[in-house]
């Protein structure tokens, strides 16, 4: 009903407009006056000069209004260290687009007010004049050329590719290391994956893929034995980051708003993105606390304002299928201590027992089923699947692995509080933890490595004065519940 | 008119023969168009094909806009209640059943959004365009009776109709149209799996786009060989309109790229249907490895439908910038400012159209290295456009502006195609385009320069040339209102996008609401809907316009009424197939000698005066 009443106004709408165009059309023809020509010039040409004020006008008082969401102005500020190239060169180009565009805005609708016709006015012929066409030419050829040279310069920068020795690490400390993280974009979301303690991603092939296995990790590599998938990234500030990007079945785009971020992934072949976040999560919070515009309370959460739940955030920028608009994962940049505290929480779950052999210093040790988010120690170790089987238990990767070492340094620690260790195992361990330092990466663990010193060295102080006898292997049970969940 | 004094006289002395082989012209019909089917239908006069042409284009642009304004509604009111559009377009509107609140299907918006691109870039803007005044204008205003085969111009329209046909019943599948965005990239649109427009939707998408390529293609050799061949005596090339310096290299364009299109469109197709993988590498879709599709490359299609899709914008752009100039230049009572300059740029942006197609593809993955080449030349296109703007300002200058529905779309034009020219600055450089690919910056960019430019110039033609087609003229009141509605509308529509872009919005999103940083624009998503509509409305106005005008319009008394030099205004007012009753006139000047020794204007048959030098030069 209302449709139809919505379509019957407008019908008549256009019958009225159309009735007055005809009827000014015949009394044009009746009137017959070749005056009125210039009437309508001028009331049209009239009209050019103020729709011309006005949109300037517009332009200039919408830009001022939209400085809090642009880029390079107000808080839309860029978090990452390339970052600010991208929105210098934006603004750059800005500044002289904007003269042009004032400009010829000016002259079209001031000439056509100017020489708007006239009865017995003849046009001037000026059919060229070639001075003038050479000045048009060569101010915006200097112009491109300056465009040209800035872009390049920060366009060659920004993807300029890691040095050829460049080693991915878990915490980079020097030139030349980097953290690599994976997105593998997939209908409708992303799946996120990190190298684990090794620093380095495994690989990964299309045919591997399986519901638990969703990005195709293959496992005969020993790299991917301590890879995790996350629902969110995280990263340190500061520290180069290289996105490994890559798509399961359909083209998507890595875009990370904030960060300046943006490459498509394609099946088939891995592209890559190399960046630095600048500005953690919580500084931008505090930043935008001080923004007018976030200080209100958020649409979700009455309770809270803006700012204190921004988040950056990756998103899909190529069309993907029905639900592009919907692949969200949150991005947060934290400190150094917050990231590596962070990765504990990813990978080392629960330890549910370590055994160690005196003899050939080798460390078995199990996880809590489910309570380690590596997909190969949750899905793969200790299945029939596992071509790995053995390895893990190798020392050399242990010390690769500085996660591992970190918990069972904390579990000897708690084993030296509780009296358990026996010398044997001092002396392994010490060994073991030898074998650790020259190739310690970061403080967090240098500075473990240090109390555990201390530490064991109490402990074998405790293990004389206790006289515990040394056991081949020895097998350590894990103190308190934790033992019993390996039942399970 | 005095002018037509001496156009009647050059006709009665030229004593000129017929250079063209035809025979006596009964100018209301000829032997090939006995019938009604032959004259209305099947008929090979280029004006009857350039109508076709006009109004097929017309119904497309009605289709193609009243499916952005349906998208619009979904973006300004994403919560509204949409049940009230189930009647119109069924199934599409999702009714929950416990509420009864309807909303538009996200399938159905990425379909709609597809043959939005579809429609309004290949069959509007490329056939309804160039399409119509290359067939109006080119025999008429280089002095022929007909295009060089009017056959295949014959073919050319129907295999146009055809490809619309096929999209049109595309639209009406159970899995609905293509979905996969008007560039059609694979693997999305390769891949049944992976989307209900890839089914049975995308391969008549396929199917109708390779029929539209064999219609440019017919037409396009047609325009090129008439131009090349068929010109009057003393039609050389720089005495021809910029409107035919534009149709030649906007022809020259699609000869070129179309069949690099239509190559790419294969390829997708043998993927789709033939089980290749041209495009296809380590897929997994829809819980299943493709173990056999390997080895291809979805970036190629991309570089495949660039190389046409950068020359198609100038496809596009170059026939109404053809216009418009003729346009500016008789209603400025003066000839257009540095006539060769506008040449040369013509056919360098011709020549670099061909040399940028990977800046659509910054982050495509492709070798950042390739970008440094693509920046240069996607930069240095600037200049001819550049100078182009600079000189229809320079025509205005000085003149004498007859300001009316056509010359103030002209204006219009000129003032978008700054506009949308100058953000196209910032998407050709690379680094830039890290932030701004696939944004709303990217929309408001080419919906301004190429989109609304187009039509701007389409509308000036439309309006200036309506008498030369209908023996009429539009209703200018009309006229006057369209165009404000237009320039205000469009601007409003597609200004406030480009802070979208600033933002970072990404285009092609069904709905804001799961970001954070996207989702606080609802109040100009909201005002750019309704200024969509209400710019739509203008549209329908113009539509009215040109209906009732072909039949009730003011009618042309004079055989020149908008005082111009060129051709097409010499041959009668109704003329039929053939054009010119007696012989064809013959050409001794330039185009625009407008103000020249005093006189308003010499019309192209107007012989040199002894020891007068020709205009231009």
């Amino acid at each position: 009903m209302g449709f139809t009443i919505g379509a019957l106004c407008v019908i008549l709408l256009a019958v009225f407009i159309v009735q007055i165009g005809k009827a000014r059309e015949l009394a044009s023809i009746v009137r017959n006056d070749p005056a009125e020509q210039d009437e309508i010039n001028k009331f049209h040409a009239g009209l050019g000069m103020i729709f011309m004020v006005t949109f300037l006008v517009a332009c200039v008082v919408s830009f001022i209004y939209y400085i809090p969401t642009t880029l390079g102005w107000g808080p839309n500020i860029a978090a990452s260290a390339h970052g600010p190239e991208v929105d210098y060169l934006f603004n750059l180009t800005l500044f002289f687009t904007a003269i042009v565009f004032v400009l010829t805005h000016i002259a079209l609708f001031w000439f056509t007010w100017k020489y708007k016709g006239k009865q017995g006015k003849i046009g001037l012929y000026w059919a060229h004049n070639e001075t003038l066409e050479m000045v048009w030419m060569i101010i915006p050829s200097v112009v491109m050329t300056f465009l040209v040279v800035g872009g390049l310069q920060a366009w060659n920068n920004i993807m300029l590719d890691l040095p050829e020795n460049a080693v991915s690490v878990t915490l980079p400390e020097e030139d030349g290391q980097y953290i690599e993280i994976e997105a593998t974009g997939s209908q409708f979301l992303w799946f996120l994956r990190y190298p684990g303690r090794d620093g380095k991603i495994g690989t990964k092939y299309f045919t591997q893929i399986n519901s638990s296995n969703k990005v195709g990790q293959t496992w005969t590599d020993e790299k991917n034995m301590d890879d995790f998938m996350t629902n969110e990234i995280v990263l340190p500030v500061g520290k180069p980051v290289r996105v490994r990007i890559t798509a399961r079945d359909v083209l998507h785009n890595f875009y990370i708003r904030d960060m300046r971020v943006k490459t498509d992934a394609v099946p088939g072949m891995p592209t890559y993105f190399n960046f630095t976040p600048t500005v953690t999560t919580d500084s931008m919070r505090r930043r935008l606390s001080q923004e007018p515009e976030w200080q209100v309370a958020d649409k979700n959460f009455d309770t809270k304002q803006r700012w204190e739940l921004f988040e950056y955030e990756l998103a899909c920028a190529e069309l993907c299928g029905n639900g592009h608009y919907s692949m969200r994962n949150l991005v947060k940049i934290v400190t150094e201590e917050e990231y590596l505290d962070w990765l504990d929480k990813q990978e080392g779950g629960e330890l549910a027992e370590v055994v160690i052999d005196s003899t050939t210093g080798q460390v078995e040790y199990t996880y809590v089923p489910g309570s380690v988010k590596s997909q190969y120690f949750s899905k793969i170790h200790n299945t029939d699947k596992d071509p790995l089987e053995g390895k893990t238990a190798d020392l050399e990767k242990l010390v690769e692995n500085k996660l591992r070492v970190n918990v069972y340094m904390t579990k000897m620690t708690d084993m030296r509080n509780n009296a358990e260790l026996g010398s044997a195992d001092y002396t392994n361990a010490e060994e073991a933890m030898n074998k650790l330092k020259p190739i310690q990466k970061t403080a967090r663990i240098t500075t473990d490595v240090k109390l555990s010193t201390e530490a064991l060295a109490k402990a074998k102080a405790i293990a004389d004065a206790v006289n515990v006898t040394p056991v081949v292997p020895v097998t350590v049970p894990v103190p308190d519940s934790t033992v019993q969940d390996t039942t399970k | 008119m005095a002018d037509i004094n001496i156009v009647e006289k050059e006709l009665e002395h030229g004593g000129h023969h017929d250079d063209h082989g035809h025979d006596d012209h009964d100018h209301h019909g000829d032997k090939y168009q006995s019938s009604f089917v032959d004259r209305y239908i099947f008929s090979q006069d280029h004006k009857t094909i350039a109508k076709q042409f006009l109004i097929t284009g017309m119904l497309w642009a009605i289709i193609g806009a009243g499916m952005s304004i349906i998208f619009r509604l979904q973006l300004g009111f994403p919560d509204a209640n949409m049940a009230w559009l189930q009647p119109l377009l069924g199934g599409w509107i999702k009714i929950d059943p416990t509420t009864g609140l309807g909303e538009i299907d996200p399938d159905f918006y990425y379909a709609l959004v597809t043959m939005h691109g579809t429609i309004l870039v290949f069959f509007v803007l490329t056939a309804g365009l160039s399409g119509t005044f290359s067939n109006l204008l080119i025999p008429l205003q280089i002095g022929a009776r007909d295009m060089a085969s009017p056959m295949m111009n014959m073919l050319s329209y129907w295999f146009f109709f055809l490809a619309g046909a096929i999209l049109f019943i595309s639209l009406f599948l159970n899995t609905g149209p293509f979905s996969g965005g008007w560039t059609g990239y694979p693997p999305l649109s390769a891949l049944p799996q992976a989307s209900d427009g890839s089914k049975a939707g995308a391969t008549l998408w396929l199917l109708s786009l390779v029929f539209f390529v064999v219609s440019v293609l017919l037409g396009g050799i047609n325009y090129i060989t008439t131009i090349l061949n068929m010109r009057t005596k003393g039609m050389n090339m720089f005495r021809m309109p910029l409107t035919i310096w534009a149709f030649l290299v906007t022809a020259i364009l699609g000869l070129l790229s179309f069949p690099v299109l239509a190559s790419g469109f294969f390829m997708l197709t043998f993927d789709r249907v033939l089980g290749t993988s041209f495009f296809l590498n380590e897929i997994f879709v829809a819980g299943e490895a493709l173990t056999t599709r390997v080895g291809g490359s979805a970036i190629l299609y991309q570089h495949l439908f660039w190389f046409l899709g950068h020359p198609e914008v100038y496809i596009i752009i170059l026939p109404a910038m053809g216009l418009v100039s003729e346009v500016l230049s008789v209603s400025a009572r003066k000839p257009i400012f540095g006539y060769k300059a506008m040449v040369f740029s013509i056919l360098a942006i011709g020549v670099l159209s061909f040399l940028v197609w990977a800046h659509h593809m910054y982050m495509s993955g492709m070798n950042p290295f390739i970008a440094n080449i693509f920046v240069l030349f996607t930069l240095i296109i600037a200049v001819p456009s550049a100078v182009k703007v600079f000189n229809w300002i320079a025509t205005i200058w000085g003149g004498n502006l007859r300001i009316n529905s056509a010359s103030l779309f002209s204006i219009g034009f000129v003032s978008m195609f700054i506009s949308g020219g100058l953000t196209g600055i910032f998407l050709g450089n690379a680094a830039i385009d890290i932030q701004q690919h696939d944004t709303y910056f990217v929309v408001a960019h080419f919906h301004i320069v190429m989109g609304v430019a187009a039509f701007f110039g389409m509308f000036a033609g439309i309006y200036h040339w309506f008498p030369r087609m209908y023996g009429r003229f539009m209703n200018e009141t009309l006229g006057r209102i369209h165009f404000w509605g237009t320039m205000i509308g469009a601007y409003a529509i597609f200004g406030p996008m480009h802070y979208l872009g600033m933002a970072g919005v990404p285009r092609r999103y069904y709905r804001f609401d799961k970001f954070q940083a996207f989702s606080e624009f609802t109040g100009m998503n909201e005002f750019i809907t309704i200024a969509a509509i209400l710019t739509f409305a203008v549209q329908i106005l113009f539509v009215i316009n040109f209906f009732y005008s072909m039949y009730k319009g003011r009618k042309q008394t004079e055989m020149n009424p908008w005082g111009a030099t060129t051709l097409e205004w010499t041959a009668p007012v109704d003329a039929g197939h053939g054009n010119w009753d007696g012989d064809i006139p013959h050409v001794h000047r330039w185009p625009y000698d407008m103000g020249r020794h005093g006189r308003e204007f010499i019309p192209q048959t107007e012989p040199l005066a002894e020891g007068e030098i020709d205009g231009g030069h």
